[in-house]
């Protein structure tokens, strides 16, 4: 881990309009799916379903539009860090609510 | 003779500039991840009735705000693309699209909150009387979250404008532009907190 | 020219608004030791009178109402405006850019605008005394529903509790990028100082926790002013969700009080030991799980709010687990004494005082961490005297051991170390004579916060009240030793290191230069390494 000495990490070739253009393409495809998906019935699995391909555009907005696909490793760790704790406090405290406000 | 602003600027690091970003993102998150948190649980205890009170919620105005707002991401990063390739017109055509797309969504959330408000769903509204707790609950998150997000909107929308006169008077150029990658991981980050505020409010009923 | 100290320096401002507009990190620390210290001295006093009120059953001097408004006075100001910023604020903002061999932290004028946060913040509560309903009765927590309810002025409060948020987040981000980005050429991670790793794990919960209390607290002011219903259980809401995102931030704020005065005590022991620290590795590496952990535990405090029994066990359990790493550092403390040829000067009495103080608190954690116990013990003086036994002997007796270990550098003045000593030897006796009686009267039944008792509780409460006497005359005894070499002029050194440090404010002219560092340091060795004093070399 020696991110002190990298300075100037703009060796990277920068991606030009057309990339950019198919990414947003591709999340304008996803909203079109995800609202046209609403339409059915999906029961139990309308959140997974509408919850994935929500991680899926922010995955595409991160990589992409926020270059974290090319920027160094210690960005993709402190990402990791900052989502592993907001998704243990959600679990822990379903671990009250799941036990407390049992299904019926 | 050195003096303190010199101090601060002995050397440019973006790198460092970015990492302050970045982190100064995470509490971005933290602050809607709260809010998040209670809307799960919310939803664990009241599913019927969220339910019902997403039904009321117009998914063509959300899909359309959603729209733009990507598209407006989108010009925020062709502008630096731009920008880089030392085409400065152009990136501050694409920056001021962004500020338009941005204008927008903030129009259409004002037609859609009045309309909920003519409707008497407000908080301590006449109509609220008549709904479930579930649905008092499912309306306060739909507000404060839209809410605190359309603040979110104004603030980046602000800094994009500042970046923009930056631009125009070439403090941020093609080899220094690392206060525009900031506007703009700012403004991605707003439209990440969409993607997800999207389908929980409008979509999932 | 070049080496004028950072205190008699010249910029661009003249008198008070050369510090208050200056962005050098030193000058910055030292505005935030005024502030702070001005703030610990008021809820002090509010903790003198809270007690002063206990000494009788009944009215002693002060109605049941402010007795309210002081106790949530007096852990408002010391939580929001003392311990939690604290040792960062003050030595981290001072000693961090010269410890990793820097001119000063990455944002400087973040760091600057970070005091006027805390400002602001300080204003605002002393302001919500007296407007609106007048001073808060909610109990530093500002639990729901009754926060929502009382009369008293809690959104003002509530708010200035979010400004003062947003000063610790901008410390800790400056913090996490000057560790990241600044570090002089040859310091990897592992040769870093143990009070840098201790900064550094605290400001990934400054940065990560404490916006979820910011949204908390604007929640709470929405539902105030318009009737929002999120917590309020009259319009469906949870009150126990309050609880969880109160706590999901406050636990791991305590973490944010200890951990830096973990990293001073790393340093102060070496330096009085006069070897290498043992086990720097775990040390460092404890302090990040200790971060870490401190987020999985904060159900603990709400094993009697009827959370799921489920959710209480796995709490309990994970509570426990942050006794480990804990526990690592006192061992490793305790094996670099061991052996050593300990010089025991005025600061490194701050530590044994800790190390003892703090295992008390420690150990009487896991008492309060196993859910049949709490359930007898909670609300009650137990709770009061182990959160005084870690959080006032852990970083509010660190905070005093970091002035006496580094004034001379801050300040190019020696203070009586003799009187100091003494200062210590009382803050200690009347530490314990204040808080020990806590344990057995809470353990006894006497509940926490209440105006009233019954006698046979009197003969602690008074013991207590003497104890707080004491205690405060040992303070005072403190500041005093130490105005008064700061402010005569005959004690004034320049000695570069007067107790024998290894890390490198020791190298740095006293007091600093405004770039610290006239060439920047390159480091080969490790943080407390000590070429002549150690076994036989190894090769390096």
């Amino acid at each position: 881990m020696s991110d002190n000495t990298n300075t100037n990490t703009h060796t990277h070739e920068h991606p030009g309009y057309g990339l950019y253009i198919l990414v947003w393409a591709g999340l304008v495809g996803l909203t079109t799916i995800t609202v046209a998906l609403a339409g059915f019935n999906l029961a139990s699995l309308t959140v997974v379903v509408a919850m994935a391909i929500a991680v899926i555009k922010s995955l595409l907005v991160t990589n992409y539009f926020m270059h974290v696909r090319t920027d160094s490793a210690v960005f993709k760790i402190f990402i990791f860090v900052c989502l592993a704790i907001f998704l243990t406090m959600i679990v822990l405290t379903f671990f009250d609510l799941t036990y407390r406000f049992p299904l019926k | 003779m050195s003096n303190e602003a010199a101090v601060a600027h002995v050397h440019r690091d973006d790198e460092g500039s970015k990492m302050g970003m970045w982190l100064f993102l995470f509490t971005e998150l933290l602050l809607f991840g709260g809010m998040f948190i209670l809307y799960a649980s919310y939803r664990f205890m009241y599913p019927d009735n969220f339910k019902v009170a997403a039904m009321r919620l117009d998914t063509l105005i959300g899909a359309v705000n959603t729209i733009l707002l990507l598209t407006s991401s989108l010009t925020v990063v062709l502008a630096i693309t731009a920008l880089r390739r030392n085409q400065k017109t152009f990136s501050l055509y694409l920056l001021g699209f962004t500020v338009v797309a941005g204008g927008a969504f903030l129009v259409n959330k004002f037609f859609e909150w009045s309309a909920k408000i003519h409707h008497g769903i407000y908080p301590k509204g006449p109509e609220m009387a008549n709904l479930s707790d579930g649905e008092n609950v499912f309306y306060g998150l739909y507000y404060v979250m839209t809410g605190l997000h359309a603040l979110h909107i104004i603030v980046g929308l602000a800094f994009i404008i500042f970046m923009m006169v930056f631009i125009a008077r070439g403090k941020q150029t093609g080899d220094n532009c690392q206060k525009l990658e900031n506007a703009g991981l700012y403004w991605h980050l707003v439209d990440i907190i969409w993607i997800f505020l999207f389908p929980l409010f409008y979509l999932i009923h | 020219m070049d080496n004028v100290s950072y205190l008699d320096y010249k910029g661009k401002h003249k008198g008070l608004l050369g510090w208050i507009l200056s962005t050098d990190h030193k000058r910055i620390a030292v505005l935030y030791l005024v502030s702070l210290i001005a703030f610990f001295l008021v809820a002090m006093t509010f903790g003198f009178l809270m007690r002063l009120e206990m000494l009788t059953p009944g009215k002693t001097i002060i109605d049941p109402q402010t007795y309210n408004a002081l106790f949530t006075l007096h852990g408002v100001i010391m939580i929001f405006l003392f311990i939690i910023p604290g040792i960062p604020a003050v030595f981290g903002n001072f000693f961090l850019p010269i410890m990793l061999g820097a001119k000063d932290v990455s944002f400087p004028r973040l760091n600057l605008l970070s005091w006027y946060f805390y400002i602001g913040g300080a204003a605002l509560v002393l302001i919500s005394l007296f407007t609106g309903g007048g001073p808060i009765d909610t109990g530093w927590t500002f639990y729901v529903p009754y926060s929502l309810r009382t009369q008293t002025n809690v959104s003002l409060a509530v708010f200035a509790a979010f400004v003062l948020g947003f000063s610790s987040i901008l410390t800790g981000l400056n913090f996490i990028v000057t560790i990241h980005r600044t570090r002089c050429p040859g310091m990897g991670w592992f040769k870093m100082p143990l009070f840098a790793w201790g900064l550094y794990s605290t400001a990934w919960i400054q940065v990560l926790a404490t916006p979820v209390i910011g949204i908390t607290l604007l929640l709470i002011i929405l539902e105030r002013f318009f009737g929002v219903g999120i917590f309020d259980p009259a319009l469906g809401g949870d009150p126990l969700l309050y609880q969880h995102l109160f706590w999901i931030y406050s636990h791991p704020a305590v973490y944010i009080m200890i951990l830096p005065a973990m990293g001073l005590v790393s340093e102060i022991i070496p330096t009085f030991s006069k070897k290498d620290i043992f086990g720097y590795g775990p040390i460092a590496m404890s302090s990040l799980a200790i971060a870490f952990l401190g987020y999985l535990v904060w159900g603990h405090h709400m094993f009697s709010s009827g959370i799921s029994d489920t959710s209480r066990a796995i709490f309990s359990f994970l509570t426990f687990i942050v006794a480990i790493p804990t526990g690592i550092k006192v061992f490793n403390w305790v094996a670099t004494l061991y052996k050593a040829s300990i010089d025991a000067r005025a600061p490194f009495w701050f530590v044994v005082a800790f190390i003892i103080i703090f295992s008390i608190g420690g150990l009487t954690g896991l008492v309060l961490g196993s859910l049949n116990t709490d359930i007898h013990l909670t609300d009650t003086y137990f709770v009061v005297a182990h959160f005084h036994y870690v959080m006032f002997g852990g970083m509010g007796l660190l905070f005093f051991g970091g002035l006496h270990y580094w004034f001379p550098k801050m300040f190019g003045k020696m203070y009586n170390e003799k009187i100091a000593k003494l200062g210590t030897l009382i803050f200690v006796i009347g530490f314990n004579g204040l808080y020990f009686p806590m344990f057995i009267m809470g353990y006894l039944g006497m509940p926490r916060r209440y105006y009233d008792y019954l006698p046979q509780y009197q003969i602690y409460h008074v013991i207590s009240t003497i104890g707080s006497w004491v205690l405060i005359i040992g303070i005072l005894i403190l500041v005093f030793n130490l105005l008064k070499a700061l402010l005569s002029k005959s004690n004034t050194t320049t000695e570069l290191n007067p107790w024998g440090g290894t890390t490198l404010e020791w190298t740095v002219p006293t007091p600093p230069p405004l770039e610290n560092f006239d060439v920047i340091p390159t480091v080969t060795h490790g943080p407390y390494y000590r070429p002549n004093l150690i076994k036989p070399e190894k090769s390096h």
